[in-house]
């Protein structure tokens, strides 16, 4: 049996062959190479940073690495990210993409409209809290807040911080997927749906304090990432493709759009209640 | 490392329990390959952890120490008796979120893949290569100007409003086919990499530029970066429309 649609080769794979000794070993050594071409991925998305921060220290500023900043830890943090983010997409290709994909079209095949809801919203939280982007950011953002004496020093706090931050924008992506699927059931347009959400987020930014301003707009586009975009997209596509009368790439895609416009208002409205 | 082991293992929680939830309770059918997809979500949990400990020791610092060495005085030009520093003197910062936003996005798989799929539906009028250019174009054009919004110190919302002008024009005259894509052009091209180099990035030239606040102009630059391809690629699109039209007469 097969993992319908699943990009995963691995996965295709009859049952039989897998199981037999020889098959065994095959499947370890394609595991292999699937991990080793993800590495090659990785690799290449660090590339062009790498480049252009190569020319700026060695040309543009041309003198050794500022005090404070060992080469040597610098470059064990690139093998580290690297590695990490080689293992994490990989993991997520074997594990929660083919399962997560075939559950978005099963789902989007009943017509039970509230398990449908239910799922969207636990699929845009749940793939949000474990967005690394999201992460990294919050946790800047957390640092920041701290430093310029609002939270106190204690690292309990600015943790605290950055977790609400990550909460609050799961939460608002989660109701993002379900605007996003509610809008493919009932066909209205995207574009004026937009402009909605931007005239919120204007309104929005004229009473939320200053200070919360950036970080709200900057968590509209950290939260469509690696794991996010890829399984909302399938939800949306496999709905689509399911309703009479939907276009699956006119209809299918702008989840994500709205994944981004919401959590800048979902932010906003946290910095009007937590500052 | 083992505490940022701990903390992944909460983060990827959430997602695990969705999808093995519906799995049982709602779809309630064996999951085939267990053995594998529980890896997979192993790999995962250490995957994050290790990124994390790299993201910290990397691609933060690289951020901040590329803002704060290219806004340091040897870089910059001479001053004269009595001028004062004018934004135009800080060329090699915006020179660096030029080609850091362009390089980064132009080599990324999933907008490689995104391009093709709508050169694709597009019919032969848009070509993947120039879609990529595009959303490079927007994507660096978002960041540089990010950049020299922190080096002026001007509110970031008017940059948003007025690319949310431009959004909302370019969508009435754009073919219709391409608006979802283009919006979601915006949110694809943020790689788990130059996000937190960026993010970084803009705080360092907060913190580096006299008279401004890290925590009032240092975030943004992510946001711009977002909106600023849906522009681009629309834009690309009407231009590849008008020409379209203007040969199919003759």
């Amino acid at each position: 049996m097969s993992v319908p649609g699943s990009r995963d080769s691995l996965a295709a794979m009859p049952d039989s062959v897998a199981t037999t000794n020889d098959g065994g070993r095959i499947a370890v050594r394609q595991a292999v190479v699937a991990i080793l071409r993800q590495l090659g991925a990785s690799l290449r998305d660090l590339l062009p940073v790498v480049l252009v921060v190569g020319f700026f220290q060695l040309v543009v500023i041309g003198r050794p690495l500022p005090a404070g900043i060992e080469p040597a830890t610098l470059l064990l943090g690139i093998v580290l990210v690297v590695l990490g983010l080689t293992l994490f997409v990989r993991g997520l290709e074997i594990g929660l993409f083919p399962l997560g994909e075939s559950l978005a079209r099963e789902l989007a095949e009943r017509r039970s409209a509230v398990w449908l809801f239910v799922f969207a919203f636990a699929l845009g939280f749940g793939t949000t809290i474990a967005e690394p982007a999201l992460i990294a950011v919050a946790g800047k953002a957390a640092r920041v807040v701290a430093e310029a004496g609002r939270l106190g020093d204690s690292p309990a706090a600015i943790a605290q911080f950055a977790w609400q931050l990550r909460i609050v924008v799961a939460l608002s992506v989660g109701a993002a997927v379900v605007l996003g699927v509610w809008r493919i059931l009932v066909g209205w347009p995207l574009p004026l749906m937009i402009i909605a959400g931007y005239l919120v987020v204007l309104l929005l930014t004229f009473v939320a304090p200053p200070t919360i301003v950036g970080i709200a707009y900057d968590s509209g586009g950290v939260t469509t990432s690696t794991i996010t975009v890829p399984l909302v997209t399938a939800l949306g596509i496999g709905l689509a493709t399911c309703i009479r009368g939907r276009n699956p790439l006119l209809d299918g895609f702008g989840l994500i759009a709205f994944a981004s416009v919401m959590p800048i208002i979902f932010v906003l409205v946290f910095g009007l209640l937590a500052f | 490392m083992l505490a940022t082991l701990g903390a992944t293992i909460i983060d990827v929680l959430p997602i695990i329990a969705v999808v093995f939830g519906f799995q049982f309770l709602v779809i309630a059918k064996r999951i085939d390959h267990l053995g594998r997809i529980l890896a997979g979500f192993a790999m995962v949990v250490v995957g994050l952890a290790v990124f994390l400990v790299g993201l910290d020791m990397a691609l933060f610092p690289i951020g901040e120490m590329m803002a704060f060495q290219l806004v340091a005085a040897e870089c910059l030009p001479e001053l004269a008796d009595g001028q004062s520093r004018h934004w135009s003197h800080f060329y090699w910062i915006y020179l660096f979120a030029f080609a850091i936003g362009a390089s980064a996005t132009i080599a990324e798989p999933a907008l490689i893949a995104v391009s093709m799929k709508a050169a694709q539906i597009s019919g032969g009028t848009l070509d993947a290569f120039w879609l990529r250019v595009a959303v490079a174009v927007g994507v660096a054009f978002g960041i540089t100007l990010g950049t020299w919004r922190i080096v002026t110190g001007l509110p970031l919302y008017w940059f948003v409003l007025g690319a949310y002008v431009l959004v909302i024009l370019q969508t009435w005259f754009a073919p219709r086919t391409i608006v979802p894509l283009a919006y979601d052009s915006g949110g694809v091209t943020t790689s788990t990499i130059t996000v937190p180099i960026i993010a970084a990035l803009g705080v360092g030239l907060a913190t580096a530029i006299p008279g401004r606040d890290p925590l009032l102009d240092g975030f943004g630059m992510i946001a711009l970066a977002c909106l600023f391809p849906i522009i681009t690629v629309m834009g690309y699109a009407q231009i590849a429309d008008y020409r379209q039209r203007r040969r199919a007469p003759s």
